[in-house]
């Protein structure tokens, strides 16, 4: 399958799985703010629904495999020294700005929240710009 | 009960989205966010057909009034543009141009069985708690960054 063809599929599965949640629960499909209701301090009162969700999500791959032969897993591209410090940053930022690519990138500007929009833009650039240092400065 | 299978099959849909989308390969999102270098358009294609789906179906959702199996729609209320909004989101931008991981990929890569993986979840994971933790004192915060 050509890349742009399953990239296209892709999303759409994406934001099928967004529209379903809510439509059948009300709920926002934010994977940092789904984690987050499990988390300590406070475990949220619908963590039924946000443990199942995180289930059928770490099932999908395994299942994927089963059925056609490929996950679309990658293998890390940097070492322990860079994915710790990284993993520490895209909690605590998404923690922090309440919401991550899928809540604010795609929930967020799908409702044309200037928040999400704002948040959207401001992660892009930063992104943009570590990866310019990474491969172009250092 | 409808509680979990609502939560097992949009999980499980969301996971296949991002298997096919190209977003659980590393290389894939940094090569997209390279825009100096042999730029990889894919994920705008990610983005765009996310983006197309859900403006159509959230429209078509908040029609109906509420949702088919709650009570009412849990929307976020703030809409504020603050510190802690941008702050995060500069943070958030930096690990996931580091890594090429945002949450939803970390978790579906943790089926490849990769420590590398596991150790980057350990780290994301611990980031949320310690945000988390700070946010419910907000004694030990400068005001604002309390609520979001």
């Amino acid at each position: 399958m050509h890349p742009f063809l399953s990239a296209v599929i892709g999303g759409a599965l994406i934001g099928f799985s967004v529209v379903l949640l809510m439509f059948l629960s009300g709920r926002i499909a934010g994977i940092s703010g789904i984690v987050g209701g499990l988390l300590p301090p406070k475990l949220a009162d619908d963590w039924r629904l946000r443990f199942a969700f995180i289930a059928g999500l770490l099932l999908s791959p395994l299942i994927l495999t089963a059925v056609a032969g490929f996950n679309g897993i990658g293998a890390p591209t940097v070492g322990f020294a860079i994915l710790i410090p990284a993993g520490f940053l895209i909690g605590a930022g998404s923690a922090l700005g309440n919401g991550c690519t899928s809540g604010h990138g795609i929930c967020g500007l799908a409702r044309l929240s200037p928040r999400s929009a704002v948040a959207t833009m401001t992660f892009m650039a930063a992104a943009a710009v570590t990866v310019f240092v990474m491969r172009h400065v250092i | 009960m409808s509680e979990i299978l609502v939560g097992l099959i949009s999980g499980f849909i969301f996971g296949l989205g991002l298997c096919l989308s190209g977003l659980a390969d590393p290389s894939v999102v940094q090569s997209f966010l390279d825009i100096a270098g042999a730029w990889n358009p894919a994920l705008l294609f990610v983005m765009g057909a996310g983006l197309t789906v859900t403006l159509i179906g959230y429209r078509l959702v908040f029609a109906q009034g509420r949702p088919l199996w709650s009570q009412r729609f849990s929307l976020p209320t703030s809409t504020a543009i603050d510190a802690p909004l941008i702050s995060g989101a500069v943070i958030f931008g930096v690990g996931w141009g580091l890594a090429g991981y945002c949450p939803g990929p970390a978790l579906v890569s943790l089926a490849s069985g990769r420590m590398e993986v596991f150790v980057f979840v350990t780290a994301m994971v611990t980031g949320m708690i310690a945000v988390q933790w700070m946010r419910a004192s907000p004694a030990a915060l400068p005001t604002g960054l309390g609520q979001g």
